[in-house]
């Protein structure tokens, strides 16, 4: 049993003096995915179903390339970010910790991927 | 891992049927949620018949009218039946409201009370309420001044009085927070959106001089960032307020200083 007053429980350790920089990251890249997400539809939507010189030719091209690469990147931070809220809210104690370094090792391999892979092709 | 299904000794089984009054035509069945700590056995719904031609119309009254006429037993809080003290706060038929000012009339077929969700029973439809009452405590709810005090009175415009409207009229009465999924899964470090909507009516009080410190004890990603604008402590508010409006208004604010 622990002796602790409702009081103590509810305080805590008291506040971390963080979590609006995380709010404000997630608001930023929201707005930013708002616009860069129908930008890539339209951008690497005409490549579908094109054969593989016309789409490295397209995406040797900046804006496409750019496009897509702040598709990934911003859309992988943001997926970061989400993960970390949804790990801390389903998860406690060391597995939440655990979870939140793995999903965020997760989340910048795919972006490496991503950037190797585009300036593969654009390169 | 959050636990989603409820321990043994939590879960539900048929309980007693009462029988029903004698000579009555119109009759409505209440299932009502009865768990007494004393007797060892797992929770159960009692099904009782309450005769509508001699009881008042809403659900107060029925549950007044089944603990004075036919068991005794049956606990539950109530003291001012007219929406003004929180005490009868339960869960009627799915919502969470106050079981004074909701009437019958608005819940079809059998009429279903539980507790409110997710927090520790005390017997019946008594929830364990204390953690709830000490977050509220932890948001300072009173004025905070370092000025000295005025000879007569703290002065406040009209406009900055009507800030107030909306959030000082919450009666704690906790639907709003025991209605909340980041509430349920985190409530021991999530103030929840009644004592956040509290924390609120203090920070945007023009009289107030502690609103640093205020938003300084809130910044923090379980205190105030659980909220994730899922809604329900607004759609169940039986005062008909805004706690997530509140909350939003309180990460602006974080924003504000910040950015």
């Amino acid at each position: 049993m622990v002796f602790l007053t409702d009081r103590k429980r509810a305080t805590g350790m008291g506040a971390a003096k963080t979590g609006t920089a995380h709010f404000w990251g997630m608001t930023v890249s929201s707005v930013a995915l708002l616009i860069l997400v129908p930008l890539f539809i339209f951008t690497v939507g005409p490549m579908l179903g094109e054969n593989h010189a016309t789409v490295t030719a397209y995406f040797s091209r900046p804006f496409p390339a750019i496009v897509a690469l702040l598709t990934f990147i911003v859309g992988l931070l943001h997926f970061k970010n989400g993960v970390t809220v949804l790990i801390e809210d389903y998860f406690q104690g060391l597995s939440r910790k655990i979870w939140i370094i793995v999903m965020t090792c997760v989340s910048y391999a795919a972006i490496a991927t991503a950037v190797f892979a585009i300036a593969r092709i654009a390169l | 891992m959050v636990q989603l299904t409820l321990p043994k000794n939590s879960r539900i089984t048929r309980g007693k049927v009462w029988p029903k009054p004698e000579g009555a035509t119109n009759l409505r069945t209440f299932k009502i949620y009865r768990w007494n700590p004393d007797d060892g056995k797992t929770p159960q719904v009692d099904t009782y018949f309450v005769d509508l031609d001699t009881c008042g119309p809403m659900i107060l009254d029925a549950l007044i009218k089944i603990k004075s006429e036919i068991d005794p037993t049956l606990t539950f809080r109530r003291s001012c039946r007219e929406g003004i003290c929180g005490s009868c706060a339960m869960n009627v038929d799915g919502i969470n409201t106050l079981a004074c000012i909701y009437g019958m009339d608005e819940v079809k077929g059998d009429v279903k009370i539980y507790p409110l969700p997710h927090m520790s029973v005390v017997k019946d439809l008594i929830p364990d309420l204390t953690h709830f009452y000490a977050q509220h405590a932890s948001i300072m709810p009173w004025l905070e001044t370092k000025t000295n005090r005025p000879a007569k009175e703290w002065l406040q415009s009209i406009d900055d009085r009507k800030k107030l409207d909306g959030l000082y009229e919450c009666v704690m009465c906790a639907c709003c927070s025991t209605s909340c999924p980041s509430y349920w899964w985190n409530g021991d470090r999530y103030l929840g959106p009644a004592a956040l909507l509290h924390a609120y009516r203090w920070i945007v009080d023009s009289r107030d001089e502690a609103t640093g410190e205020r938003l300084d004890q809130l910044e923090d990603p379980f205190k105030l960032y659980r909220c994730h604008t899922i809604m329900n402590c607004t759609k169940t508010c039986p005062k008909g307020l805004n706690p997530a409006k509140s909350i939003a208004s309180i990460k602006d604010m974080m924003v504000e200083r910040s950015v």
